[in-house]
């Protein structure tokens, strides 16, 4: 039985040798092997089951029978989810679901990890060390048209079709879609993720007009090592590719959405050739109608939590900034350790990888030598994923001055231009304090990419001291310290 | 590198200060550079909440330099685009009790002497200016001459109106002196700025920047923690705070202290700042100082219980051992002026420190009297060794 989160119980009790903020692949390999290692673990997530981003669950009003339909290793997870629930019979791991982490805070060998609820305060929960499994968000870079209701993020798309089964731009699960009803959703950006996005809408009945990928993959070419060292993952690739093959979609190389178009939803895109450096070219934009856009260039680590303790980070191969790890996975902060895509973008495969090799590091135990070469494997082949996808400066080209950056806030690119060009703001966070670029309520998650690369500097590591939102209330019933 | 155009004067930081001394000298008819290792308002003045107040200040030096400021801001705020956001919105100090109410009073009797606005509402009228306000509170001050600006956005409009010269991401390793001892200049990464006047005006860094010239300021930092809300209606109109925030000012204790200055923004957020701790350099979160903020701020406005805090920052205050900036000439390095140690007042003090400024570097008669700020003044016991040691 998983541990209710208004239990009062739930927080009592003596610190764990570790806690997790975190349950995606990354999160839920390190709690089941650190427990199998011997240490008390507290695993805290914001949703409600294990999986995170990766290994969704159908909402089960819809009755899907088979998830797995949608996973291909859906078996990594299940045994792991068994794991769990046997060492939370026996005591060795806590789970809390439905805890959104605000905050850090301690050094050492003593952590304070706070968080809340939807509707009160968690106990803070107490550790000896701790371990960043926090995954990644998508990285967006607006265009015209972006905000319209039918554009929706790549992953979310994959993400919906997981949990809601729910096809973009029709709103309606596929099994009960009539043929008609099925929408053409065009899938835009860049990353190894669009391939898959578009095989699964195509699978589940989604008509897929185009798949407008910004990179080439003539990058590919320099890492043909790399690439023929992770067979898995190209066979992963085949996949998607023979599924796109067999619903007749070919992926449009160098070509980005440079405006999408309608006037209460998406009904139609302009595609745009693009030079080396994501530059669109004028003169080759055409128009492709659709029902939804589904858009995405790769996902940037979710760092708040991690630099808020000060952890040191870099700037990865795909331009977002990664944390600074160990090959033991620790941090530059002593006592907290990092596994999964705080670590660089590397997929589900590497973050169950890493989330075992940080759980021997944490219980000093040695990472054993399969898993040392697994993730060096799994890492270049990322690494050589990032830099072929890798945003090329030139995109700002295809972003006029009237386009909103920043939609929390409604912060359009002439302002952001405006304040690098004649105030001097030099970096994002600047850009942030003259145009409030950043300052709503998903906190420059959105923007954040997009806003670094108008102030030309590099991406901007996330400045979050709270990682979520927390009412006033529950800070001033905060224990008195 | 030898420079055509040299500047008449060059002014390390592109802070608030920085920025009004820019303004102030550029209307003095000198041609400037200002030269920051960062970007405009990277520093403190990127951190800090823009509250103008002569309220929080006693009768003094201080509170004259308010209140110069105050008539200055109000020019500046029609010189300057509206995104400098100047708000004549009027603070409201409240007193929970009998005891802090009579304090109130005295305090602001000083403050009438000196030129300071203030009229006494009792309990039963609080509401007519905060709706929203505790029931139960003695009674309090309402100052009209409080106001606001966005710091950054102030920073930014003041260095853009004095047509200086930028240079941007340039740290200053040296302050180049000539065979007398004289300044001559600065020295970059990228280059040898020539003048024969350089301002200090490093904010925090300051006491480092005085170092490169040879002189001794002991600038230490005293860090605050700021509470940012989700947007709101209009729920609070003033800057209100509760009376005990104004002997955490006048205090030198290096614990932290706090009591919530709370007030809405023009964007929506309500900002609920700031506690003060003297922790040196420390960057880590603290949720006690989150925990004060908030339970101060719900203590004066319970509806605000319910709202949700969307970030948290904290900035580290320029700090002098006796609470006052240094400003003006330093007469143990001819051509070397500061303006900096403006600890939780910079924003507010930045226009009177700027004019100031301009005056000494152009011989013009002071708009007051500089003396209580030299830069060369004795801090006495405070300024010593181990009191930097808090980190
Ligand atoms: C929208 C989206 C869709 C994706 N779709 C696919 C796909 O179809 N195929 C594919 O191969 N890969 C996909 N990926 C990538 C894949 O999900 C990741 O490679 C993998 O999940 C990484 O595992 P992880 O454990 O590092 O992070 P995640 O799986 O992202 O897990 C991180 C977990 O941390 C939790 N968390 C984060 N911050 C906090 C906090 N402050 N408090 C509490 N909990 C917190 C999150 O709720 C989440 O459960 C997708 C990613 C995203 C973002
Ligand atoms: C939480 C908080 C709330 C505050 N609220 C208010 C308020 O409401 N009202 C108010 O009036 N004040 C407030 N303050 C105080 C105010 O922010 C400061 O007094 C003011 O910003 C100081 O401005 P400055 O220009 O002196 O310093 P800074 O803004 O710090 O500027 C100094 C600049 O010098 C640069 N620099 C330093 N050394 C070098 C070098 N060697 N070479 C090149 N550049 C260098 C730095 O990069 C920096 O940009 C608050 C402060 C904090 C922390």
């Amino acid at each position: 039985m998983t541990t209710s989160p208004s239990d009062p119980a739930a927080g009592a009790g003596p610190a764990a040798d570790l806690a997790v903020v975190g349950a995606g692949p990354a999160g839920l390999a390190a709690a089941v092997t650190a427990a199998a290692l011997g240490l008390t673990v507290t695993l805290l997530d914001a949703g409600a089951r294990p999986g995170g981003q990766y290994y969704r669950h159908p909402d089960p009003a819809l009755g899907a029978t088979r998830p797995q339909a949608l996973h291909h290793d859906w078996k990594a997870f299940t045994g792991r989810e068994a794991e769990l629930r046997a060492y939370e019979r026996a005591g060795r791991v806590r789970h809390l679901p439905n805890r959104q982490v605000w905050s850090v805070t301690g050094s050492g060998a003593d952590w304070t990890v706070h968080s809340r609820t939807d509707d009160e305060a968690g106990q803070p929960v107490r550790a000896r060390a701790v371990l960043f499994a926090t995954g990644a968000y998508e990285r967006q870079l607006p265009f015209p048209g972006w905000t319209l209701p039918g554009v929706v993020g790549a992953g979310g798309a994959q993400a919906m079709l997981k949990s809601g089964l729910v096809l973009p731009g029709t709103g309606v699960p596929p099994a009960r879609a009539k043929p008609r009803a099925r929408g053409r959703v065009v899938v835009a950006g860049s990353g190894p993720l669009l391939l898959a996005v578009a095989a699964s809408l195509a699978a589940a009945g989604a008509r897929v007009p185009a798949v407008v990928e910004a990179a080439g993959y003539g990058p590919y070419a320099r890492h043909t090592g790399t690439l023929l060292r992770n067979p898995a993952k190209l066979a992963e690739g085949a996949r998607y590719g023979g599924a796109l093959l067999r619903h007749r979609v070919r992926p449009l190389l160098r070509h980005a959405v440079v405006e999408a178009h309608g006037t209460d939803r998406v009904e139609a895109v302009t595609v745009a050739r693009l030079d080396h450096d994501w530059r669109p070219l004028p003169g080759t934009g055409r128009r492709i109608p659709c029902d939804a856009l589904a858009v995405g260039h790769g996902l940037v680590p979710e760092l708040s939590l991690a630099t808020a303790l000060g952890c040191a980070t870099r700037t990865a191969a795909d331009g977002t900034a990664a944390l600074v790890l160990t090959p033991g996975l620790r941090t530059s902060v002593p006592g907290v350790w990092a596994a999964g895509e705080t670590g660089g973008i590397g997929g589900a495969q590497l973050a169950l990888t890493e989330g075992e090799i940080a759980a021997h590091s944490i219980a000093g135990r040695a990472v054993p030598a399969a898993l040392v070469r697994r993730r060096a494997r799994l890492r270049a082949f990322a690494d050589a994923m990032g830099a072929a996808h890798r945003p090329g400066g030139g995109w700002t080209g295809w972003l006029p001055e009237e386009t909103a950056v920043c939609r929390c806030e409604e912060v359009p690119a002439g302002r952001i231009r405006e304040a690098v060009e004649e105030l001097g703001a030099t970096d994002a966070r600047t850009v942030k304090l003259l145009t409030r670029a950043g300052m709503g309520w998903c906190q420059g998650r959105v923007c954040g990419p997009a806003v670094a690369a108008l102030a030309g500097g590099g991406p901007a590591a996330d400045r979050r001291p709270l990682a979520c939102p927390v009412r006033l209330g529950e800070l001033a019933e905060l224990p008195v310290d | 590198m030898p420079n055509r155009h040299s500047p008449d004067v060059v002014i390390i930081g592109a802070g608030v200060v920085g920025a009004a001394c820019a303004y102030y000298a550029a209307r003095s008819g000198l041609t400037v550079a200002v030269v920051d290792r960062g970007p405009v308002a990277g520093g403190t003045t990127g951190a800090g909440e823009g509250n103008l107040l002569v309220s929080d200040k006693e009768a003094g030096p201080e509170l004259d330099l308010a209140l110069l400021s105050t008539r200055l801001w109000r020019e500046l705020s029609a010189a300057l685009p509206p995104e400098t956001e100047y708000e004549p919105k009027g603070g409201l100090v409240v007193a929970p009790d009998e005891p802090a109410l009579q304090a109130l009073r005295t305090f602001a009797e000083g403050q009438r002497k000196a030129g300071v606005t203030a009229a006494e509402i009792p309990a039963d009228r609080l509401a007519d200016l905060e709706p929203h306000l505790a029931p139960g509170l003695a009674g309090g001050f309402h100052y009209p001459q409080d106001a606001q600006v966005q710091p950054a956005q102030a920073a930014a409009r003041l260095l853009a109106a004095s047509g200086a010269a930028l240079h941007l991401g340039e740290e200053v390793t040296a302050i180049l002196r000539g065979p007398a001892g004289a300044v001559r200049g600065v020295r970059t990464p990228r280059r040898e700025l020539l003048a024969p006047a350089v301002v200090n005006a490093a904010g925090t860094w300051g006491g480092e920047a005085a170092r490169l010239a040879g002189v001794h300021l002991p600038v230490l930092p005293r860090r605050g923690f700021v509470l940012v809300t989700e947007p709101l209606p209009r729920v609070v109109r003033h800057k209100v705070y509760a009376a005990d925030y104004i002997a955490d000012v006048a205090s030198g204790s290096a614990a932290l202290q706090s009591s919530a200055v709370v007030e809405g923004t023009p964007g929506g957020p309500v900002l609920i700042g700031a506690t003060r701790e003297r922790v040196g350099f420390d960057r880590s979160l603290s949720t006690e100082a989150l925990r004060r903020l908030a339970a101060q701020a719900t203590a004066l406005f319970p509806v605000l219980a319910g709202v949700q805090v969307l970030r948290a920052y904290h900035g580290f205050r320029p700090y002098l051992p006796d609470h006052l900036p240094a400003i003006g000439p330093d007469p143990r390095v001819p051509g070397l002026h500061h303006a900096c140690g403006h600890e939780g007042a910079g924003i507010g003090l930045a226009p009177a420190t700027g004019a100031l400024v301009a005056a000494a570097l152009t011989g013009a008669e002071p708009p007051l009297d500089p003396a209580p700020f030299r830069p060369e003044r004795d801090f006495g016991p405070a300024d010593a060794p181990t009191q930097e040691q808090q980190s």
